[in-house]
C-alpha cells in the first residue's frame, strides 16, 4: 500500500485547517500562491478527501481578501477561502488563535515560513504557544489518525522521515518534502468565494519601526572535497550530516538535559 | 395487377421519414452553443463552396474526385428527376429521358466507388460504408429499369410480376440508403450534413481560397459565473456548427493517415475523434465503429452523449495531449473539418476547469505565469543572450523600421545561435532595427495550445500593450509560434498596436531584402540540402515559397522530402506536446528525420527553433540541422568596403 493512503477512524470526522500566506516567486518576486502553503492546502485536500468525505478543511488566511495569489491556492478546486480582514500592520496571531479555537480545529497545517514578510517561520510556534498545543515542525506527510492520535512523518534532511505520533489538536508546519501541490485551475480559481470576517488586532509595534530591504544573498564557504573516488564522492554527499561535539543525551534527568542546552546556546552567543 | 401507386407511395414515404430524420438531427445540433453565423449567406454560398473549395481538396485525388462529381452529382440530379417523374407524375419524355441519363452518370460512379472498396486503404472505414456502392446501384439502376416506359423506350406495364417485385425492393433498399439513412445516421448523412456544413462553418474565411488559422479566444466571463464552463466539457458545449461539422465526416481517414502522432502510436486518430464527437452529440457508444481506432486503445468501450463529460468515459485525456496541432488532419480533410479548434477546446476545460494538465504541463503554467517563460527563468535575464549584441532598444529609441520580435528562444542556448546568426545578417543589410529586450513576453503560444486561455490572453494584451508604445512597420521573428499569434491571434483583443503592422517570419523578411540585393551571398558548396516545412509557418501562414527561394538564391537544390510543402510532416514540437508528452512506439521527430534522411540530403533546413531541436534531438548518425538564417550568414559576403558595415561588422565579432 503507498504510504500516503491515508486512514483514519470515522467516527469523529476531523477538522482541518490550511493556514495560506502570500508568496513570492523568486525569480520574478511576483505574488503567487506560495509552495509550502500550497503543499499545505494540498495535504489539508488529501487528507479530507478533496473535502467530499465528510472531514472538512478550511482554507485560512489573515489579511486582504483582494489579495490575487488567494485566487490560485483556490484554483486548486476550493469552493471558498476563509480571509480574516485585517490591517496590513496588525499581528495576526492572536485572531487566527481565536478562529482555531472558535471552528474546533483538529490539525492546523501552515508552510515552514513565509515567502515575502517577515518570513520568520514563527507563526506555527506562536499560534502553538497561544493555544497550548503540541506542533510538529516540517511534516513530509501525515499518515493516519486513529483514536484522537496522528501519525506524522517528519522529513529530516536528505530525504530520512522520522514518524511521530501525536495527540490532536496539533499543529505542523509543512516542508518543501511533502507532495507537490496540484495544479491551479483558472476556473475555479475565479469562482471561490472569499469568505471574509473583518478582525480587529493590536498593530506589531515592533515590526512598525523595521525597514525592509532585499535580501543579499550571503557568501557561501566553498566545500573542499577531499574525496578521490567515486564511491567517496557518493557517499560525501549521501551520508548524514554528522554534527561535530554534539552529545546525545538520553539518560540524565530533564534539569540535566536543560542545563546543557542552555549552556550551549550561550556558547553559541544566542542567549545572552 | 396494378401497382401504379406503389412507387410514389414508398417514394412519399422516404421522404416523409428523411425530413423527419433532418429535423431530428438538426435539433441535436441546434443543442449546441449559438455561433454568429449568417445563415442565408452561407446557403446561398454553399454550392460554389462545394464545387470549389471542397472540390479542390478532393481534387488532389483524381480518382476519388471524378467517382464523387460522377456519382454525387449523379444522384443529386436523379433525387430531383426522380421527384418530378415518378412522385409528381409529371409525363414529360424530356424529362424522362434527363432522368436517364443523370442514373446512368451516378451508375458509372457508383461502379468506381464499388471498385475500390473491393480493396480499400485502411485509413478508410469499412462496416456499413462497404454496403454503399451496392446502395447506389441498387437504386441507380432500379430507378433506371423503372423510368424506361416513361422514356418511350419499353412500353407501360412492362415487365412481370416479378420484375415488378426485384424492382421494388431494389427500390426500398436504395431509398432507405439514400433518403431515410441520409437523415436517420447512415454513411449518407455525410451529403446532408456536409452540404450544412459547408453553408455554416465556423470559419467562413476559409473558403474561396482563404486561411483562418488562429484559435478562437475563450469568454472568460465564464470563470466569474457560478455553473459557467471554460471550454468544452460535453458535446453541447460546442457551438452548434461544431457539432454540425463533425456530423459531415465521410470517414475517409485521410486526416489520419497524415496525422504524426498516429504514425508514431500515440493514443490518437483524428478520424476516430471526430467519430466520437458524433458518438458524444448523438449518444451511443463506438461499438459501430469501422476504422482504426486510437493505437493501443480497443473499439467498444466508450460511451458518451450530448450531456456527459466527453474525458469522463467517452475520449481519454491522453488521445487529447497527444496532438501536436499540427493541422495536417485540417488541411487534408475533405469536409473541412476542424479537428485542432475541437481538440483544443476540450484542453481548454481540462486545464481552466479541472487543473489537469499532464507532466510537465503544470509546472510550465506555473512558470509562464509567474515569470512570462516557460522554464521560469528570470524575467530581467531575458536579454542576457544579447549582451555582446549591442542591440538597440525599443525602450531607447520609440521607433525603428523592424521590430525584431526575439521569442523565448531567447533562454535557450541552440536558438540563441540562431538568434545572433538573425542579427548578424540583420547588421549586415543595415536593417534600422530594435527589440523589446526585457518588456517581451512569451508570446502565449504554448498556454494557449495547453488550454490556458486565460494566461494566453494575459499575456496577449500585456504584449499588445508594450508594442502600442512604440512605431515600427514591421516585426519580424525568427519563430513561428510567436510569428502565428502575432499574425493572427492577437486581433481578438480590441488593439490597435498591429493596425499597419507586417508581421513577418525571418524567411520572409530575408527573402525580401536577398531580392533586393541588401545581402550579399556566396553560392553554398556543401552537401545535399533539404528543407522541413514548419507546421506554423506552412500549413498555419502559408509561406512555403520563401525559404526555398532563400537556398535557392544560395544555388541549393531542394531534395524536397515526400511530406513537404503543404503535407509536411509535423517535427513533434507543437502544441505542447513535448511538454505533455504521451507515450508512443516512436517519437514524431525520428519519423521526420527518417523522412529527411531518406531523401539523402546531409542538412536539414529549417525555420523554427523548435523544430531546430526537435530534430537535432533525434540520435546521430544523421544530417545536420541549420536554421536558414545559420545557412545564410555563413555564405554572406563581408566585401563593401563601406565603413559604417566594417564598424558593424566589428561589433558583431
Ligand atoms: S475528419 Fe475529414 S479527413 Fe478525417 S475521416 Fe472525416 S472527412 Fe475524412
Ligand atoms: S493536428 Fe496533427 S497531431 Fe493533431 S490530430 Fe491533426 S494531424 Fe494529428
Amino acid at each position: 500500500m503507498q504510504p500516503n493512503q491515508f486512514k483514519v477512524d470515522v467516527a469523529s470526522k476531523l477538522k482541518i485547517v490550511s493556514l495560506v500566506s502570500v508568496g513570492k516567486h523568486p525569480q520574478s518576486g511576483r505574488v503567487r500562491r506560495s509552495d509550502q502553503d500550497s503543499r499545505a492546502v494540498e495535504l489539508g485536500l488529501k487528507l479530507t478527501g478533496d473535502n467530499r468525505s465528510g472531514e472538512s478543511l478550511t482554507v485560512l488566511h489573515a489579511g486582504d481578501p483582494r489579495e490575487q495569489s488567494l485566487r490560485s491556492y483556490a484554483g486548486m478546486g476550493l469552493k471558498s477561502v476563509r480571509v480574516l480582514q485585517l490591517d496590513p500592520s496588525a499581528d495576526a496571531i492572536l485572531p487566527l488563535g481565536q478562529h482555531l479555537l472558535q471552528c474546533g480545529a483538529d490539525i492546523v497545517l501552515t508552510g515552514v515560513r513565509a515567502e515575502s514578510g517577515e518570513s520568520s517561520g514563527m507563526v506555527p510556534y506562536q499560534l502553538a504557544e497561544k493555544l497550548g498545543w503540541p506542533i510538529v515542525p516540517r511534516v513530509a506527510n501525515i499518515v493516519s489518525v486513529e483514536g484522537g492520535v496522528a501519525e506524522v512523518l517528519q522529513a529530516l534532511p536528505r530525504g530520512q522521515r522520522r514518524s511521530v505520533m501525536v495527540q490532536l489538536p496539533f499543529i505542523a508546519s509543512v516542508d518543501s518534502a511533502a507532495p507537490e501541490a496540484r495544479q491551479s485551475a483558472f476556473g475555479p480559481a475565479s469562482r471561490a468565494l472569499m469568505d471574509i470576517e473583518v478582525v480587529s488586532a493590536s498593530v506589531d509595534m515592533t515590526r512598525e519601526s523595521w525597514e525592509e530591504v532585499p535580501a543579499r544573498k550571503r557568501p557561501k564557504r566553498l566545500k573542499v572535497v577531499k574525496a578521490k573516488t567515486a564511491a567517496e564522492r557518493f557517499k560525501a554527499a549521501t551520508a548524514k550530516s554528522q554534527g561535530e561535539g554534539g552529545k546525545v543525551m538520553k539518560n540524565e534527568s530533564a534539569v540535566e538535559q536543560a542545563q546543557a542546552i542552555f549552556d550551549l546556546l550561550k556558547e553559541e552567543g544566542v542567549l545572552r | 395487377m396494378s401497382v401504379e401507386w406503389l412507387h410514389p407511395l414508398l417514394i412519399a414515404t422516404a421522404l416523409a421519414l428523411a425530413v423527419i430524420g433532418a429535423v431530428r438531427r438538426v435539433n441535436l445540433w441546434r443543442a449546441g452553443k449559438p455561433d454568429q453565423i449568417n445563415l442565408i449567406a452561407g446557403l446561398m454560398a454553399m454550392p460554389g463552396r462545394y464545387l470549389h473549395d471542397l472540390h479542390d481538396i478532393v481534387e488532389r485525388g483524381k480518382y476519388m474526385s471524378r467517382t464523387h462529381a460522377a456519382t454525387g452529382g449523379g444522384f443529386v440530379l436523379s433525387a430531383l428527376l426522380v421527384i418530378l417523374v415518378h412522385l409528381l407524375g409529371i409525363d414529360s419524355q424530356i424529362l424522362a429521358w434527363a432522368l436517364l441519363a443523370a442514373l446512368a452518370l451516378m451508375f458509372v460512379g457508383a461502379l468506381f466507388v464499388f471498385k475500390r472498396r473491393l480493396n480499400p486503404p485502411s485509413r478508410i472505414s469499412k462496416g456499413p460504408w462497404m454496403r454503399l456502392p451496392k446502395s447506389l446501384l441498387a437504386f441507380a439502376g432500379a430507378f433506371f429499369v423503372l423510368t424506361l416506359p416513361a422514356a418511350g423506350v419499353l412500353p407501360e406495364g412492362s415487365g412481370g410480376v416479378l420484375l415488378t417485385v426485384v424492382l421494388t425492393a431494389l427500390i426500398i433498399w436504395g431509398m432507405g440508403e439514400l433518403f431515410f439513412g441520409m437523415t436517420w445516421g447512415g454513411p449518407m448523412k455525410h451529403a446532408f450534413a456536409g452540404a450544412l456544413h459547408l453553408a455554416f462553418h465556423r470559419r467562413q474565411e476559409r473558403f474561396g481560397g482563404g486561411r483562418s488559422t488562429g484559435l478562437k479566444p475563450v469568454d472568460l466571463s465564464l470563470a466569474q459565473e457560478i455553473g459557467g464552463v471554460l471550454g468544452v466539457a460535453k458535446p453541447t458545449d460546442f457551438k452548434w456548427n461544431q457539432l454540425l461539422g463533425f456530423d459531415a465526416c465521410v470517414q475517409c481517414g485521410k486526416c489520419e493517415a497524415m496525422c504524426p502522432a498516429f504514425a508514431a502510436g500515440q493514443p490518437l486518430n483524428p478520424k476516430k475523434l471526430i467519430q466520437d464527437m458524433v458518438v458524444g452529440l448523438a449518444g451511443g457508444t463506438d461499438a459501430n465503429y469501422a476504422g482504426s481506432p486510437y493505437p493501443g486503445k480497443a473499439i467498444g468501450n466508450a460511451k458518451g452523449g450530448p450531456d456527459h463529460i466527453i474525458t469522463d468515459g467517452l475520449i481519454d485525456p491522453e488521445t487529447l495531449w497527444s496532438c501536436t496541432t499540427c493541422r495536417a488532419c485540417v488541411e487534408e480533410c475533405p469536409m473541412m473539418i476542424e479537428h485542432v479548434d475541437a481538440i483544443v477546446d476540450m484542453r481548454r476545460y481540462l486545464t481552466m476547469e479541472k487543473g489537469k494538465t499532464p507532466n510537465k504541463g503544470a509546472e510550465v503554467l506555473d512558470n509562464i505565469i509567474a515569470t512570462d517563460n516557460p522554464n521560469g527563468y528570470a524575467p530581467a535575464s531575458r536579454t542576457n543572450w544579447a549582451a555582446d549584441q549591442n542591440l538597440p532598444l525599443m525602450r531607447d529609441v520609440k521607433e525603428a523600421e523592424v521590430l525584431f520580435w526575439v521569442s523565448d528562444g531567447a533562454f535557450d542556448m541552440r536558438s540563441q545561435r540562431i538568434l545572433r546568426a538573425f542579427v548578424k545578417l540583420l547588421k549586415a543589410a543595415n536593417v534600422d532595427f530594435a527589440v523589446l529586450g526585457d518588456e517581451e513576453l512569451d508570446s502565449g503560444d504554448v498556454a494557449r495550445r495547453l488550454g490556458d486561455d486565460a494566461t494566453f490572453q494575459s499575456l496577449a494584451k500585456r504584449n499588445l500593450d508594450v508594442l502600442s508604445q512604440y512605431k515600427f512597420s514591421k516585426i519580424v521573428t525568427t519563430d513561428p509560434h510567436a510569428y502565428h499569434c502575432l499574425r493572427n491571434e492577437y486581433n481578438d483583443f480590441g488593439s490597435d498596436a498591429l493596425n499597419r503592422v507586417e508581421v513577418l517570419h525571418h524567411t520572409t523578411f530575408l527573402n525580401q531584402l536577398v531580392q533586393l540585393g541588401s545581402l550579399k551571398l556566396s553560392p553554398f558548396t556543401g552537401a545535399k540540402v533539404t528543407y522541413h516545412d514548419p507546421c506554423y509557418l506552412g500549413r498555419y501562414n502559408g509561406e512555403y515559397e520563401a525559404p526555398r527561394e532563400l537556398l535557392r538564391s544560395m544555388g541549393i537544390e531542394i531534395a524536397e522530402m515526400e511530406r513537404s510543402g503543404f503535407r509536411s510532416r509535423c517535427c513533434g514540437g507543437g502544441g505542447g506536446a513535448p511538454i505533455t508528452d504521451i507515450p508512443g512506439e516512436r517519437r514524431i521527430a525520428d519519423m521526420r528525420m527518417e523522412d529527411a534522411s531518406s531523401t539523402g540530403a546531409e542538412l536539414v533546413a529549417v525555420g523554427c527553433q523548435q523544430c531546430t531541436a526537435m530534430l537535432e534531438g533525434v540520435v546521430e548518425p544523421r544530417p545536420q540541422v541549420k536554421d536558414i538564417a545559420e545557412i545564410l550568414v555563413d555564405q554572406l559576403v563581408d566585401s563593401t568596403a563601406d565603413s559604417s558595415v566594417g564598424q558593424l561588422a566589428r561589433e558583431v565579432h
